[in-house]
């Protein structure tokens, strides 16, 4: 019996992935194909609606979101480590898309398969793709340049120096427009405008959004895909090792540190796309977003959806997401002309994610979709030494029917 | 104290062995050694300084002086999963399974370092005919178990990484008497089928039981050593260091 379970218990996993995978790729090519063929000849109240409740930009962001929030997975969900700091790479991969996709540094000129701007040849001016994996492997780097000298430390003071880290680099963005005389990043007006995306001699500006949704689409995508082979693997398996018992995972083996410093880099890599992505999206650079806020938030996805379950944290990025940017205004908006009052609903975002994560810890500590051996355990029941030396009488003639 | 030991190879030398916590010496001037095939027991009350010296062995703390020795290669400093690829696997005290895995999950974690799958496989069979009860809960999450059962998962969980030596610590740490018996008997059977045992236990009289040899630790310092035979059979030897009867 124990063989049959055994068999069909990864058989079952698998196939709950293939329909969610079957189902994000629905519903992604759904609204490529709404926005691409059916909107642009559509009423215009229809129009509305869709601009107002579902905006491509936010779509965009949302799938942005998504892959960062699984990118924070891979450290908090898989490998148990506390990152309170995760907007560092997030802000980090933005300015490698500034620095690498603009006019920022004016007094070069290099084209490297890039799209500049008609007649502003100044600045660096690279492919997309090639920005996305220097900005992955950029941030992998300061993801091991962090991790390599905290990770030794217990968690709770691991997550107060990421918390440090997520305020340091932020800063150092605001403050660095004169770096003795260089401007690395323009202070506070940030860096714009960011090249359109150019792939394939097709170039994407700012009103081609369906298009571009499906690059943040696939970008995700290919997260999902990564996260879920991440998780099977070894090193996956090294990961749930440590989260479950750091001590007795080095006993097995897992050579702490190394696997520490994996999740860190492969986590990092995530939110340095992620912010090139974001980038390219909102065409710009301004390091008042990379604030604290988007640490808890992208956090907050993570814990709400399910920690370590890859599904799980897409429905949370996307819910967090999605009323971020648009149900709260939308909502707030219905809300103020109903009663005629004019609140400011988007500024109490932060009331409403507290109260979220307050009730989620109290009443459903395991997310809303967690992962399957967390839901395992909070519903078997447990077995007592009792029962189990009963069944040794058992053996000896004596008959007991504790547990079967 | 009469010194008499099976002639076989040294496998683990411990040598002066001196470790501290800060300012605190938890062992001092150790010296005690393993030989291949043997059950070697550590006994000593609590805090005497068994899972400090476990600790140093596998590599989660740094002698202060001193070194370890397996199989004539210094193995002292070196990391934790070093020591792991070296042959030395261990039961940590309070068995620290992984909980919200299954049981069949927690073995395959034990092999993390085997690379030959059709090794695994043996050692898996292995190690559920030894704890059949184990194969009986192979799906179950380890968490849920009893604590007799979750010892087993220890146990078997560091056979798996197909250790040439193998520690245990504390086995018999929380469990009712029968399933005391079962886990030692258990330890003498991992040794008959060629696994060299050193053995930490606080239930001095039990360990002796089984054991060639042993070590007495008494707040940090080596109080006594001697077949295991004689020394459970001596009494004033009970009385002073074992808590006998």
């Amino acid at each position: 019996m124990a063989e049959t379970t055994k068999a069909a218990a990864p058989a079952h996993t698998e196939n709950s992935n293939k329909k969610w995978a079957i189902g994000f790729l629905t519903v992604v090519l759904a609204i490529y194909a709404i926005n691409k063929f059916y909107i642009p000849t559509a009423p215009a109240q229809v129009k509305t609606f869709f601009n107002a409740w579902f905006s491509l930009t936010s779509m965009g962001e949302i799938m942005i979101y998504i892959l960062m929030a699984l990118g924070l997975n891979i450290v908090v969900g898989y490998a148990g480590l506390l990152d309170l700091g995760y907007v560092a790479f997030w802000a980090l991969g933005g300015y490698v898309a500034g620095w690498l996709m603009s006019g920022q540094f004016d007094q070069w000129q290099i084209n490297f398969f890039g799209n500049p701007p008609a007649g502003l040849p100044n600045g660096i001016h690279l492919n997309f793709l090639l920005v996305l994996v220097l900005g992955g492997v950029f941030t992998a780097i300061w993801g091991v340049i962090i991790g390599a000298p905290t990770l030794r430390l217990k968690s709770d003071y691991l997550a107060l120096v990421t918390l440090g880290f997520g305020e340091i680099i932020p800063q150092i963005m605001v403050n660095g427009e004169d770096i003795g005389g260089f401007n690395l990043t323009n202070g506070t007006k940030g860096i714009n405008p960011v090249d359109n995306i150019k792939l394939f001699g097709h170039e994407f500006g700012p009103f081609q959004l369906a298009d571009k949704f499906l690059i943040y689409a696939s970008l995700a995508g290919l997260m999902i895909f990564f996260s879920l082979r991440l998780r099977d693997g070894r090193l996956g398996r090294a990961w749930l090792a440590i989260r479950e018992d750091e001590l007795a995972a080095s006993m097995m083996g897992v050579p702490l540190m190394r696997t520490k410093l994996a999740s860190y880099a492969v986590g990092a890599t995530a939110g340095g796309v992620g912010g090139v992505a974001f980038a390219t999206l909102i065409g710009g650079v301004y390091a008042e977003r990379f604030n604290f806020q988007v640490s808890i938030i992208i956090l907050s996805m993570v814990v709400l959806g399910g920690m370590g379950n890859v599904w799980g944290v897409l429905v949370g990025a996307t819910l967090l997401a999605w009323v971020n940017n648009t149900g709260l205004v939308q909502f707030g908006n219905i809300i103020n002309s109903a009663t005629g009052k004019n609140i400011d609903f988007p500024s109490f975002n932060f009331l409403i994610f507290g109260v979220l994560l307050i009730l989620m810890m109290l009443y459903r500590r395991e997310g809303f979709l967690p992962e399957a051996r967390v839901r395992l355990i909070m519903h078997e029941e447990e077995f007592s030494d009792v029962a189990v030396v009963t069944d040794d009488i058992e053996v000896e003639g004596v008959h007991h029917h504790e547990h079967n | 104290m009469s010194t008499e030991r099976k002639n076989s190879p040294v496998m683990l030398s411990v040598s002066d062995l001196t470790v501290a916590y800060g300012a605190i010496t938890a062992v001092q001037n150790l010296n005690l050694e393993v030989r291949q095939g043997e059950i070697v027991t550590l006994i000593g009350s609590n805090g005497a300084g068994k899972s400090t010296t476990l600790r140093t062995i596998s590599g989660l703390l740094r002698p202060k002086s001193g070194s370890i020795t397996f199989e004539g290669e210094v193995i002292s400093g070196k990391p934790g999963h070093e020591i792991v690829k070296a042959g030395i696997c261990q039961s940590p005290e309070g068995r620290r399974i992984f909980p919200r895995m299954s049981v069949d999950e927690n073995l395959e974690l034990g092999a993390f370092l085997q690379k030959d799958q059709q090794l695994i496989k043996e050692t898996r069979e292995h190690v559920l005919d030894l704890f059949p009860r184990l194969r009986e809960r192979i799906d179950q999450k380890a968490g849920t178990m009893s604590g007799g059962e979750q010892q087993m998962l220890a146990v078997g969980r560091a056979m798996m990484g197909q250790p040439k030596l193998l520690i245990l610590d504390e086995p018999s740490m929380g469990l009712a008497p029968v399933l005391v018996d079962v886990i030692f008997e258990t330890i003498e059977k991992i040794r008959e089928s060629g696994t060299t045992i050193l053995l930490v236990e606080q239930n001095a009289l039990a360990a002796l039981r089984i054991a060639d040899y042993a070590y007495v630790l008494e707040s940090g310092h080596l109080k006594l050593e001697g077949e295991a035979k004689k020394l459970a059979d001596d009494p004033a030897i009970a009385a002073a260091y074992l808590g006998g009867h």
